[in-house]
């Protein structure tokens, strides 16, 4: 029994950062139709800026602020600017194709223009561990979990109790009638490229001191990013915590209880089973289609 | 007409509701082979869900379609095609990336032999000199090798048509034929409708249209008929003459 | 058309003639790229003619291959693994169809990527059969006729020929009516529906036929490289065999030859830099969507299209001024 809740805790704490993921991902979808192929890679940017920052012999939580800064400049508004904007016209596939082509760039960018080795990450917990009722924790998975879930549910609450919030949300479900309210909806979409990129960075200072930097860690959270986002429920904010928590407790209960070589493969049945029988996600609402 | 001619579209009783909102609440009418059916009425008075449901788009809430007597009421859009309706989109909906012969050859080619047989066909599965005389009868023969997408709205609005009558229908359905082209054009849109008419179709009476439409001098110059539906009901049925002196419907639409 | 037949007489004659003249890797590299364009053009089928959206077909790839080093190493010929490999793949391409027919566009993207995935697991884990990550080795040639394929060269013509018959067989079915029910169902399921087509079978079997290319694609490489494990069918594969169709140009019959040079060809070329270029084909990637989103064979559509619009654009300038004159 202690192993299983050992199990659950590292499990919620490694979904949380799912979690943090697919969030941006699915605020990107709402507000402006962007798939986000490189949002994988939008997390190991800024876990190798903050190393870069470190190397200066800055602070860690210094080095996190300055890549914040950073990453909304570049992964929020130059990439609004440079590739969602201009292509969203267009259709879903050419964003689609644009992302996965900036994440190809991006991870190969830092492979050869930084390093192709993996490199350890400065914790922001201290190494301790916990014994609640007989099972040990890290002090690492309890903060994480905190962080994370204070994130996303200021987010929540963010865009659902201000102004500012409220009027994303409006561009997100008809960014007609937005425009026509006054709403600024460049501005709007702005903000969730914003929010994305700070999400991205807390989720890149979170989850890089357990598996290291390395130029291609954006490959499988990007995916599991993804499945969070759609299993929880694509058209729904909420559907991304509840669904990174869902897909990192199964991973770890899988890998522990059936077989540590399929524990990929979690993720990827309960996302191939949402898709065919609840498309919409868990929490999400069905779309009609119009003719 | 002769006393035993059996109607080429009855519906009775049609009903189509979207939770608490009746969009269409007990619909019934009858169209004769041959004849030019009009549906008018206000926007939101349920025509286009009407037809939708008809058309097999959406699935009535209750009541009852046939089509030459044969129950259809619920039949796929496409398999209600391969029984002779055919049907024009509100909004424009042609192939844009292909030619407008190809558009008109592949609106009739899945009618003629198996998916296999279509493998070995040539690739106008010999419907080129139905599609050429479409393209004339329309007149639309300069533009007929350029991609649907590159012409004029009001062309476009002719080759949506065109491609309903490739398959020789007995019933074709017009969504609003006349929106957003030029209104020197809707006169000839009229004069083509009226020679379509009289000409294509499976039987000796001709081809029967429903058409909605907005145009009330278009409609009433072209209908035998004319169907008016307020707030998903049919408020009046008659010949246009009937219509406008009407004062029911005068009073809730046509004003004065 | 004559344009096109003129194109594909040239690529012909520069893939017969050049071989010879090329050293054995040179020959090799040839022929790995002749397989990538097998399979792309059974991509550039489900996604550039019939527009589906498959993220998954390295699996199909590996598919082909696997069943072909199985039945080798089980001391059967490969040409039994070949039917084998290609009735496979159409099984399970029509079956991968059916999740299409219920979800749209980026869910099935994703559909399509949990497959590939699923069948790299497979692959990867199932020692027993595809001898897991060790993979399975000593794949031989085939011989044709009694005439052995051993020689670069030979197996290079071998896959020559293979190539030209599947792009005949190709550009046929394109031509027939079923071309241009692909193409309607492309770009206008509903009204495509609403004229009789019967869309669902139509994206079953876009699915499988191009399931089928990419199985005998693998087929070849199997024997081509001897020696097969699960690292070239992963996602990621599937993503470069789906940007190597967007490169070259969704529906264009020659876009999967010009997209798998630059996918297979160059970074083989420029191995030596290898990072850098897949840094640089990312970010040329990135500038093509947004340069020439429909591929590199749209420049002479678009070319031509700018022509028109100045054409017209001076014909009704000229118009203007005639009118005006007379006012």
């Amino acid at each position: 029994m202690a192993d299983f809740l050992q199990l659950l805790v590292s499990g919620l704490a490694t979904g949380s950062i799912y979690a943090l993921a697919g969030l941006g991902f699915t605020l990107l979808w709402q507000a402006s139709g962007t798939i986000n192929f490189a949002q994988g890679e939008f997390v190991m940017l800024p876990a190798f800026m903050m190393l870069a920052f470190a190397a200066l012999k800055l602070p860690l939580l210094l080095s996190f602020a300055l890549t914040c800064v950073v990453a909304v400049l570049v992964l929020g508004w130059a990439f609004k600017r440079g590739i969602a904007d201009p292509l969203l016209r267009f259709g879903m596939m050419p964003i689609v194709v644009a992302t996965i082509g900036l994440a190809i760039a991006l991870r190969n960018g830092v492979r050869a223009g930084y390093s192709a080795e993996a490199h350890p990450f400065p914790s922001l917990f201290a190494d301790k561990l916990f014994d609640i009722a007989g099972v040990t924790v890290t002090l690492a998975d309890i903060g994480t979990l905190a962080f994370a879930l204070v994130l996303v549910l200021g987010t929540q609450a963010f865009l659902a109790k201000t102004v500012t919030g409220r009027a994303m949300q409006a561009v997100a479900q008809n960014t007609d009638s937005a425009t026509v309210l006054g709403i600024d909806v460049p501005r709007m979409v702005f903000y969730t490229f914003a929010i994305n990129a700070l999400l991205a960075c807390a989720a890149a200072l979170l989850v890089t001191p357990t598996y290291l930097a390395k130029f291609d860690m954006g490959e499988s959270l990007g995916t599991k990013a993804f499945f969070a986002a759609i299993i929880g429920g694509f058209n729904n904010s909420r559907g991304a915590l509840l669904g990174g928590l869902i897909v990192g407790v199964c991973e770890n209960l899988a890998a522990a209880y059936i077989s540590p070589t399929y524990k990929d493969a979690v993720a990827l049945v309960i996302f191939m089973a949402v898709i065919l029988f609840k498309p919409q996600g868990l929490l999400g609402k069905r779309v009609e289609r119009k003719v | 007409m002769s006393a035993t001619t059996h109607p080429v579209l009855k519906v009775t009783d049609l009903k189509k509701s979207y939770g608490a909102i009746k969009a269409v609440d007990g619909v019934s009418f009858e169209v004769m082979p041959g004849e030019i059916f009009g549906v008018i009425g206000p926007n939101g008075s349920g025509k286009t869900t009407m037809f939708n449901s008809v058309l097999g788009q959406i699935a009535p809430s209750a009541g009852r379609i046939e089509l030459n007597g044969r129950d259809i009421t619920g039949v796929s859009p496409m398999q209600l095609n391969r029984l002779g309706v055919g049907r024009t989109f509100q909004t424009l909906q042609v192939f844009g990336k292909m030619s407008v012969r190809d558009n008109l050859l592949v609106a009739a080619q899945e009618h003629h032999g198996s998916m296999l047989s279509r493998m070995f066909a040539p690739g106008d599965s010999g419907l080129g000199a139905k599609a050429d005389a479409l393209i004339d009868q329309f007149r639309i023969r300069q533009v007929a090798d350029k991609k649907a997408g590159e012409l004029s709205y009001g062309q476009q609005k002719l080759v949506d048509i065109a491609m309903a009558f490739m398959s020789d229908p007995s019933l074709v359905l017009l969504d609003e034929p006349c929106a957003g082209v030029n209104p020197s054009l809707v006169g000839g849109i009229s004069t083509l409708l009226k020679d379509l008419n009289r000409t294509r179709g499976r039987g000796e009476h001709g081809c029967s249209f429903i058409v909605i439409e907005h145009n009330m001098d278009f409609v009433m110059e072209l209908c035998h008929r004319i169907l008016v539906m307020v707030e998903g009901t049919v408020m009046a049925v008659g010949t246009p003459a009937e219509i406008r002196a009407n004062k029911q419907v005068l009073d809730a639409y046509l004003g004065n | 058309m004559t344009r096109n037949l003129l194109v594909g007489l040239l690529a012909l004659a520069f893939l017969i003639a050049v071989p010879p003249f090329l050293k054995s890797y040179g020959i090799y590299l040839f022929s790995y790229w002749l397989v990538f364009v097998i399979a792309t053009m059974g991509l550039n089928l489900t996604v550039g003619y019939a527009g589906q959206k498959s993220l998954g077909h390295a699996a199909f790839f590996g598919i082909g291959a696997y069943t072909v080093a199985i039945v080798m190493k089980a001391g059967l010929s490969f040409w039994l693994g070949l039917p084998l490999a290609m009735l496979g793949c159409f099984a399970i391409g029509l079956a991968l169809g059916f999740p299409a027919l219920r979800v749209q566009t980026i869910y099935l993207a994703f559909a399509t990527l949990g497959f590939n995935t699923a069948v790299w697991l497979v692959m990867r884990n199932e020692e027993w059969l595809t001898g897991g990550t060790f993979g399975i080795n000593n794949i031989a040639r085939p011989s044709l006729f009694g005439f052995s394929l051993d020689g670069n060269l030979a197996y290079y013509y071998f896959v020559l020929g293979t190539t030209l018959l599947l792009a005949a067989l190709l550009w046929g079915l394109l031509r027939s009516p079923w071309g241009k029910a692909f193409t309607a169902l492309r770009d206008n399921p509903i009204r495509a529906e609403s004229l009789g087509v019967h869309i669902q079978a139509y994206t079953l079997l876009s699915f499988a036929i191009g399931a089928v290319y990419a199985g005998i694609a693998g087929a070849l490489f199997a024997s081509l490289v001897q020696f097969i494990e699960p690292a070239p069918f992963t996602v990621a594969a599937s993503i470069m065999m789906y940007l190597m169709v967007v490169v070259g140009g969704p529906g264009y019959f020659f876009g999967p030859l010009l997209g798998s040079a630059v996918g297979v060809l160059l970074p083989e070329w420029l191995r030596f830099a290898q990072a850098w270029y897949l840094f640089v084909f990312g970010a040329a990637v990135i500038v093509l969507m947004l340069w020439l989103p429909d591929g590199l064979l749209s420049i002479p559509d678009r070319l031509r299209a700018r022509r028109h619009a100045r054409e017209a654009a001076a014909a009704r300038a000229a118009a203007a001024a005639k009118v005006g004159a007379q006012a």
